[in-house]
């Protein structure tokens, strides 16, 4: 039976729906013509949000507005149980404690709080971090305050395919070591770290280990207490959720004790003081609830899509290398350089697909990525690298018209370029020796 | 009661389709569609009733999910993307 109140509200819907449309369709006119935007192959940069994520976010954001720190009226007692029910969902994901999660504003945040948190409290009889050199950026600048600051920080040479040593590892833990940090799948490369095997040392060898799971938190399976990892960095933009909340796991049996970046009300068991974004920690819950239940499918249609890609190219193109060990990598995340090809004019030339050269935040500047360095890349491969990255909204059509053009770009760069006329000659480009004028 | 649940199953199959196929934005639509289409296959031999039922108030809500989207995304749409400008929708 339709009322005629029911006629009113749909009415009156109507009306509005159809001014909003006017008002953009005249906005879009006015903004550039035609505007298109590339295909998005950018995934480890940062993800789109998932449509459940935004449905589960945005009553938060409209008529349950309370700070879940309020005690003492309904607004505070809904907003808690939403930010409970977000804090469940990610321990689920990764096999621990509703009690060990702490939320803060992304993963920066939460590496610079266990780097500097595990380091100062346990400075009076430790004074010795382990790290590698492929750590993102907030880990190495962590380090290095810390060097400042007066502890000895050794950071690991990683091998050619870019896994570290473990023997080489075992040989740098010293009594006085308080941290070993090494990432789970690094954001570059793609290389899936030995996580099990190293969190087993570390228990081992009584020393605390951080692992900064940002690129691997809701694609491959984690499980915190088999891995013994005592401290895990999540982010919520890299998992298809909000950006500007991520979070961090502190393992609570044995304790781990930090001293914390961010001081006041003592909210989140004293560790990251500061009003908990309601909003943003139901998306980061959603997004990790629908991570579990989508890990499976999503790895399965993202490995087909990375195997299409790299058999595509590799197939029509020669000289192609693909950074990191083929095996133990997520598939998701491609580096591929190509021989004879500059980096910066192989992207601009690829100008209908968002790619990036390296890691967003090394963007700007023109030096080859310290990651691409430190698995040994020879200088020229370094400079023409570029990074694909493929995720659960990537489709075969994208995958299809990246490879075609990056095939054609490829082929139509090394025609001009004169390195590959000296290659086609026989001529070792090693054996040059170029003068200085 | 097997036969109004297969006819439940269709029309919310075919509910689904049409309403993912709205989205403005190229990869949620696709994705949309893919991924109800690999749902429902892959519980296509689903006997259990309260496993069906279960299944089929998911695939409500996901509708309903969806709608709300759509309400929604259509007030911000994406630009044409540059390959896909002249495509028609899928």
């Amino acid at each position: 039976m339709i009322s005629s109140s029911n006629v009113l509200i749909t009415v009156t819907y109507q009306a509005v729906k159809a001014q909003l449309s006017l008002d953009l369709v005249i906005k879009s006119r006015e903004l550039e013509k035609d505007e298109l935007r590339p295909l998005y192959m950018d995934f480890q940069a940062t993800t789109p949000m998932d449509p459940r994520v935004l449905d589960a976010m945005l009553p938060y954001q409209v008529n349950y507005y309370g700070n879940p720190h309020s005690r003492t009226h309904a607004y505070g007692w809904e907003s808690e149980s939403a930010m409970e029910k977000a804090r469940k969902q990610i321990a689920a994901l990764i096999g621990a404690d509703p009690r060990e999660i702490v939320f803060t504003s992304g993963a920066t945040e939460s590496n610079n709080m266990s780097i500097k948190g595990v380091a100062r409290f346990y400075k009076a009889k430790k004074k010795h971090i382990i790290t590698t050199q492929t750590e993102h950026k907030c880990v190495l600048d962590s380090c290095r305050v810390l060097e400042a600051e007066g502890f000895d920080v050794t950071y690991l040479p990683v091998k050619h395919n870019g896994l570290i040593d473990l023997q080489q590892l075992e040989e740098m833990i010293r009594p006085d070591t308080s941290l070993v940090s090494v990432m789970t799948i690094n954001n570059e490369i793609g290389i899936k770290q030995p996580i099990k095997d190293i969190g087993h040392l570390c228990r081992s060898k009584n020393v605390f280990f951080h692992t900064d799971a940002a690129q691997a938190v809701g694609k491959i399976p984690i499980n915190v207490s088999d891995w013994k990892v005592d401290l895990m960095s999540i982010s919520g933009h890299k998992i298809y959720g909000p950006k500007g909340v991520g979070a961090l796991y502190v393992r609570r049996r044995p304790r781990v004790r930090i001293e914390p970046l961010q001081n006041g009300g003592g909210q989140e068991r004293g560790l990251r003081s500061g009003t908990v974004p309601t909003p943003l920690a139901v998306g980061l819950g959603a997004a990790c609830e629908i991570a579990q239940q989508e890990m499976a499918y999503d790895h399965k249609h993202v490995t087909m899509l990375a195997k299409r890609f790299v058999e595509k190219i590799m197939s029509e193109i020669a000289d192609v290398v693909m950074n990191g060990d083929p095996d133990q990598r997520y598939p998701g995340c491609i580096n591929l350089s190509f021989a004879y090809v500059e980096g910066e004019s192989l992207l601009m030339a690829l100008k209908d697909v968002a790619l990036s050269s390296g890691s967003a935040c090394t963007s700007a500047s023109l030096e080859p990525s310290y990651v691409l360095r430190a698995i040994g890349t020879d200088e020229d491969l370094a400079h023409s690298s570029i990074r694909f990255g493929i995720g659960r909204f990537t489709t075969e059509e994208e995958v299809d018209y990246t490879a075609d053009k990056c095939i054609q770009q490829v082929k139509w760069l090394r025609e001009m370029s004169p390195l590959w006329e000296m290659v086609q000659e026989g001529i070792d480009l090693k054996s040059i020796k170029w003068t200085q004028h | 009661m097997a036969a109004s649940s297969t006819a439940q199953v269709l029309s919310l199959y075919r509910l689904l389709m049409k309403e993912s196929k709205k989205f403005p934005s190229y990869n949620y639509r696709t994705y949309a569609l893919r991924r109800v289409r690999d749902a429902f296959r892959e519980n296509k031999t689903v006997e259990d009733p309260k496993v069906l039922e279960e299944l089929l108030n998911r695939a409500r809500d996901s509708l309903a999910l969806i709608q709300r989207q759509l309400v929604t995304e259509q007030h911000w749409p994406p630009f044409s993307s540059i390959v896909w400008a002249q495509k028609q929708c899928k």
